[in-house]
């Protein structure tokens, strides 16, 4: 299996529609990548998918990058 | 026409919603009707399945978010989430503002406006990810033009209408439309509880001089949820007879 960064970073991809070559740990998905509101909302429910997991209102608008997305994952999986 | 969209539509044991579930099905799409009671979810499953289309009827309250989720959960069990979502089922409580009751006011925005949050925030999450999808509200000619009695209504029913528009502009992008069908004066029970005066009066309002029967509405349900009415969002398609000219 993949890791979680791998994961991210294909999903990432996937929904946003950029080169994975642009995907750094450091991208900001509305500064560096380009989403807009709706696109943040998606990319959240992806990896809801993805990483079979809930997460809240309030802990998805902390997830701007690519790493707090991943950091997120990491301490959030069983 | 249809052929593959699988369609939702509420309040479709009698009146306006039956006539679009049937027609939306005899153009093919997969539909599942609403109904508030078991007998009335029994009656438009065997309404579809007599004349050989695909769906069934189930029980749902609009009002009441966890019948919501289990109705689309058995949906999407059954025939997967629903492409096309036709929010039909509403209720009139008319009186004199002066005279009306909360309960009149409340259930009346919660069954035809909170509503249309429930049910398009549920079907929104697969629409938005398949890049497709129609949110089709009924409306009504009241939400236009107001009418003496019905301020909970015409509120709800203009309600809609802001909802529709706003929606339409967040969705856009992922091919998802947004309209509003407003029908004027239909030949349904909720017109027939009129008394005769009233509804004589009503008739001289109409150009075209009679009420439109439900089969009218639905053909504008089933125009903007064909390809045809792709390119439609954010509007309300006025079905009327003339009374109202928007
Ligand atoms: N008739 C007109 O002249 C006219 C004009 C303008 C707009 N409209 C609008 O068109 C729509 C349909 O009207 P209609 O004349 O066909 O009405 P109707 O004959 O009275 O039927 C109403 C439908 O809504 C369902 N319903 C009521 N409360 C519900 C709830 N809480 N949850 C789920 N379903 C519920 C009913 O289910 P049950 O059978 O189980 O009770 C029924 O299927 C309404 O939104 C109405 O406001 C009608």
């Amino acid at each position: 299996m993949s890791s979680v960064e791998d994961r991210v970073r294909k999903i990432v991809v996937e929904q946003l529609g950029v080169k994975e070559e642009e995907v750094n740990a450091e991208a900001s998905f509305v500064d560096d990548l380009g989403a807009d509101s709706l696109d943040t909302v998606e990319l959240v429910m992806a990896l809801e998918e993805e990483f079979e997991t809930e997460i809240p209102d309030e802990d998805a608008e902390k997830i701007t990058t690519v790493q707090q997305a991943i950091d997120y994952i990491n301490a959030h999986q069983a | 026409m249809l052929k593959g969209e699988i369609a939702l539509v509420t309040g479709a044991s009698r009146g306006i919603g039956r006539a679009i579930a049937m027609l939306l099905a005899e153009q093919g799409a997969t539909v599942v009707g609403t109904a508030t009671t078991e007998s009335g979810a029994a009656g438009i499953g065997q309404a579809l399945t007599e004349v050989g289309h695909q769906g069934m009827g189930l029980v749902l309250n609009v009002s009441d978010q966890a019948s919501v989720d289990a109705a689309l959960a058995q949906m999407t069990e059954a025939f997967g989430a629903p492409s096309i979502l036709v929010n039909n089922a509403g209720i009139t409580r008319d009186n004199l503002l002066m005279r009306m009751k909360d309960d009149e006011w409340d259930s009346v925005i919660d069954t035809n406006l909170t509503s249309l949050y429930r049910l398009s925030k549920a079907c929104l999450r697969a629409m938005t990810k398949a890049r497709k999808g129609r949110i089709i509200n009924i409306a009504s000619v009241v939400g236009a033009m107001g009418n003496a009695g019905q301020t909970n209504y015409a509120a709800a029913k203009a309600g809609m209408m802001g909802f529709t528009k706003s929606l339409a502009r967040e969705v856009g992008s992922r091919g998802v439309t947004v309209n509003c069908v407003a029908p004027g004066f239909i030949d349904t029970d909720m017109t027939r509880s009129l008394p005769d005066a009233h509804r004589e009066s009503l008739l001289s309002a109409i150009p075209l001089a009679r009420l439109g029967q439900p089969e009218e509405i639905a053909s504008a349900v089933a125009f903007l949820a064909s390809p045809g009415g792709a390119y439609i969002t954010g509007e309300t398609l006025h079905v009327n007879g003339g009374m109202h000219m928007a």
